[in-house]
């Protein structure tokens, strides 16, 4: 160990509640080094860096056990600001900004230059004026580094997440002093290009001799980026690796502790998809979804099929279910199975037979304070009156009818947890999915609708929620539409794939088609061709 | 496990303190010797006077708007009820009929007239909600004060005829305090009521109030009932989670307007009940706190801002109306010479409230 690391933490161990989480953890970072903290979800990743951040919940349930070094002396790190005198920052999953604030307002909040004035010679410090120009000007070097081209007046309320992002980074390199740099699941909201945009951004701050240690479930992008990595699984430490040494597949294997394939096995495929049987079909559809806005698509899904519907975020690929279910204003002809649908009547899709799973699963798609019985049966009860008792006018909840129907879900769908009466705000992100799964199936759709199935949830979660649904596309012949940020899913599960591009469909492909053809439809050009 | 887990959940650490205070002041009247049992029986008294009107706070916290200070408006409503309930002399009319029955028809009289007329004012106040989500604690407070002091101009300038109603002298507008013995009185207190361990010389014993108890709870069961039904539920998750209740197709400001309707409708009734238990209708401003009362109780019991069940109306109830009623004889005997009972009482209560109104977190999610 004669390499001088920035950081050391050694034998780390922690319990809540007498449950160990993390069992005698190590992890070694070099000044400018790209370190990956990687595992599942459960790990103990989250763990292990809120001990490095010192944050309170460590230090209100107990503490913890071990040795943590910065520059090789040992530091006792009990609050976040101890951490932050240390040099070592983190860029959160969810955005600490301040909406109403500029960009550089919010990089420098807490952190302003100012200049003496006449009241502030009287009274103190705190009546000093801002140095607004050198604050702009030290906003701007910050959103330089990182290659943020917006201008940094700007207000943060209404940019897009991919941007927030972003300052939340400036804001931390524009720390002076700082050492370690923890990047938490920072790619998990952000789109292909722009997670592409962040890597580089990160490369650069690494350049400068800063240290980061990079959370993600994301493995193309660990040996995309970083230098060596830590792989924790169920609060134990797999191995140490060196990036260059490795490969995907070791880690993804050491990750989750058994080998992986491809995301979904073939299966026994005897469906006949006829091009005239059309199931849904858009004739000049709009939707006006902020940042996802449909600006006229046709669209024709075949009965029986899995269209993908993929395209860089804030095209509209979002937008276009949206629309349909009556969440966002909508026009246009929608007809679904010989019947017309009225997009700005609330509930008219739903009770024609379209079940959506939202892309925003802890905002839209879960009620977090309810339990799981009381998410899965709830929109069955609304739409259907399905689980009603009925005495005359009076429709009563049916609870038994209900457990019996989340129990079954819970089991057909492998739905991990304690049981029905389980708050769904505690389960993992995979099972909250699919939570939201079994409640789209309760309502025994005629068409599925799922948006970003598998946002934020991790490998195997993954590759459980695809293959059921491609199980329950073959199994009972459902039509489903997936709309993804994520190529390769969709790829490995559609039977054709629109390819949505500044609110217009680009393209039809098949699944197989070749990079190059998904690459020019997703930058919007009309030659992508045919299936 | 999990049972025992979610019954530690519901022994929250507020709820234990006032418990523990409550305990204390009871042990400390039998030190002072003070007539502990017959104290009790008027806890039970008060906890029915006041158990409705915390139970109109369930539909308005499960809807979404939070709890609803402007209960007031409900109380007014029930208030103009119970006065058309005497002025239409209901009881002398039935009772010439139907012997005995009097105070019954009069007060179903006010309890059905009253819950109409304040869901249709409070579909008004839903609309107003509505326009003003994010800030409902502040509005519903106001229009709660409003509506008090908006009914005193009309109190004093309402042509009611009835000589129980009106001034004694002037003969125009309505009197601060309105007897019910005439009405409906007392009908559910008395009603099966008897007394438990009265001992000669020693202790007056408990009145159980049968009648009371039973319709407070019965209405404690509808309430219950109406909230597992098909709209209850929507109602629920309208407050709970209105986009999630937008994407099963739930019309999210209909749902709120249910519920305020509904919680100013157990207002109107809450009244009426707490007027025949006190034996008069107060008029004018008496009913100005009621609202924070009616918050502090559920919020004792357990509810939060978001969050709120029967259990939480008919324990905190009870927990809040025995403090205010235990302290003052007790700070009497202990504080002798003194004569500071109602300051007491005042710093009780609204020490409890402005406790339980700290002690209000958010939902199961708020508490990681």
């Amino acid at each position: 160990m004669d390499k001088p690391y920035v950081l050391s933490m050694k034998g780390i161990e922690k319990e809540y509640y007498g449950n160990k989480v993390l069992k005698g953890v190590d992890l070694y970072i070099a000044p400018g080094e790209i370190h990956a903290l990687m595992g599942e979800n459960g790990a103990g990743k989250s763990t292990l860096m809120n001990i490095l951040f010192g944050m309170p919940v460590i230090h209100n349930t107990g503490g913890f056990k071990g040795v943590i070094e910065v520059n090789g002396e040992q530091v006792n790190i009990d609050s976040p600001q101890k951490a932050m005198e240390l040099g070592i920052g983190m860029v959160h999953q969810e955005f600490m900004l301040i909406p109403g604030f500029t960009v550089t307002e919010n990089i420098k909040v807490g952190r302003e230059i100012t200049t003496p004035t006449i009241a502030s010679s009287i009274f103190g410090k705190k009546l000093e004026a801002l140095d607004k120009r050198s604050m702009a000007a030290d906003a701007r070097t910050a959103l330089d580094t990182i290659g943020l081209d917006i201008s940094e007046d700007t207000m943060v309320r209404g940019l897009p997440v991919g941007y927030m992002q972003f300052i939340e980074i400036a804001r931390e390199i524009d720390k002076s002093g700082m050492q370690i740099l923890i990047f938490d699941e920072p790619t998990a909201v952000l789109t292909e290009s722009e997670a592409d945009r962040l890597l580089d951004a990160m490369r650069t701050i690494a350049a400068k001799g800063i240290a980061i240690i990079f959370i993600t479930h994301r493995i193309d992008e660990v040996m995309n980026v970083t230098d060596s990595m830590t792989v924790l699984r169920d609060g134990t430490l797999v191995e140490r690796l060196i990036t260059k040494d490795t490969t995907a597949a070791r880690i993804a294997e050491l990750m989750i502790g058994r080998k992986v394939e491809k995301l979904v096995e073939d299966t026994v495929d005897n469906r006949t998809l006829d091009d005239n049987d059309i199931i849904l079909s858009l004739r000049d559809y709009y939707v006006d979804m902020p940042g996802e806005k449909v600006h006229g698509i046709d669209l024709d899904v075949r009965r029986g099929e899995i269209l993908g519907i993929g395209g860089l975020a804030g095209q509209g690929k979002v937008g276009i279910p949206n629309g349909i279910l009556g969440l966002y204003e909508a026009a246009g002809e929608i007809v679904f199975d010989g019947e017309k649908i009225n997009p700005n009547k609330l509930g008219d899709a739903l009770n024609k037979g379209i079940a959506f799973v939202s892309e925003d699963r802890r905002g839209v798609g879960l009620l977090l304070e309810e339990t799981i019985e009381q998410n899965i049966v709830f929109s069955a009860m609304q739409v259907k009156e399905d689980f009603l008792h009925k005495f005359g006018p009076l429709k009563i909840f049916d609870a038994k009818a209900a457990k019996a129907f989340a129990d079954d879900m819970i089991q057909k769908l492998d739905i991990r947890c304690t049981g029905s009466s389980q708050y769904v705000g505690r389960l993992s992100g995979g099972n909250q999915q699919k939570v939201c799964l079994a409640r789209a199936l309760a309502l025994a759709p005629k068409l599925l609708i799922v948006s970003e199935p598998t946002r934020g949830i991790d490998i195997g979660a993954k590759k459980l929620v695809l293959e059921l649904l491609v199980k329950l596309n073959r199994e009972t012949g459902l039509t489903i539409i997936v709309v993804s940020s994520e190529l390769n899913e969709l790829r490995s599960l559609s039977d054709r794939i629109a390819i949505v591009s500044d609110g217009k469909l680009t393209a039809m492909l098949a699944p197989d088609a070749s990079d190059a053809k998904y690459g020019l439809a997703m930058s919007g050009s009309k030659a992508g061709g045919e299936e | 496990m999990e049972k025992l887990k979610s019954a530690m959940k519901n022994v929250n650490l507020p709820r234990l303190i006032i418990l523990a205070f409550f305990l204390l002041i009871v042990a400390l009247m039998g030190v002072y010797k003070l007539d502990v049992l017959s104290y009790l029986g008027s806890v039970i008294k008060y906890w029915g006077m006041w158990g409705i009107l915390a139970l109109a706070m369930v539909p308005s916290i499960q809807c979404g708007v939070g709890p609803n200070f402007g209960v007031s408006l409900g109380i007014v409503c029930g208030i103009l009820s119970g006065l058309l309930a005497i002025e239409f002399d209901i009881a002398v009319k039935v009772d010439a009929i139907l012997p005995g029955f009097g105070p019954w028809a009069s007060i179903i009289f006010a309890i059905i007239v009253g819950a109409v007329i304040a869901w249709f004012v409070g579909v008004l106040y839903g609309m107003l909600l509505n326009r003003v989500k994010g800030d409902e604690m502040t509005v519903t407070t106001y229009v709660g004060y409003s509506a008090i002091y908006l009914m005193s101009i009309v109190w004093f300038t309402a042509p009611f005829t009835s000589g129980i109603i009106k001034w004694a002298l002037g003969g125009k507008g309505v009197r601060n305090q309105i007897n019910l013995n005439t009405s409906f009185g007392s009908v559910l207190y008395d009603a099966g009521g008897f007394t438990l361990f009265a001992k000669e010389g020693v202790t007056a014993g408990i009145y159980i109030p049968t009648g009371l108890i039973v319709f407070v709870l019965l209405m404690c069961f509808l309430v219950f009932i109406y909230m597992k039904t098909k709209t209850g539920k929507a109602i629920t998750a309208a407050g709970s989670n209105p986009q999630f209740a937008r994407a099963s197709g739930i019309n999210v400001d209909k749902m709120r307007i249910r519920g305020i309707a509904l919680s100013t409708a157990l207002g109107a009734i809450g009244i009426i009940i707490y007027a025949q238990g006190y034996g008069f209708i107060q008029a004018y401003t008496a009913p100005l706190s009621m609202g924070f009362q009616c918050v502090a109780a559920v919020l004792i019991g357990g509810a939060t801002t978001r969050k709120a069940k029967i259990s939480h109306v008919i324990i905190g109830t009870f927990l809040f109306q025995g403090l205010i009623i235990m302290t003052p004889p007790l700070s009497n005997v202990m504080l002798q010479g003194t004569d500071i009972s109602d300051t007491m009482r005042q710093i009780i209560q609204n020490g409890v409230i402005l406790y339980a109104l700290t002690k209000a977190k958010g939902g199961v999610s708020s508490e990681e």
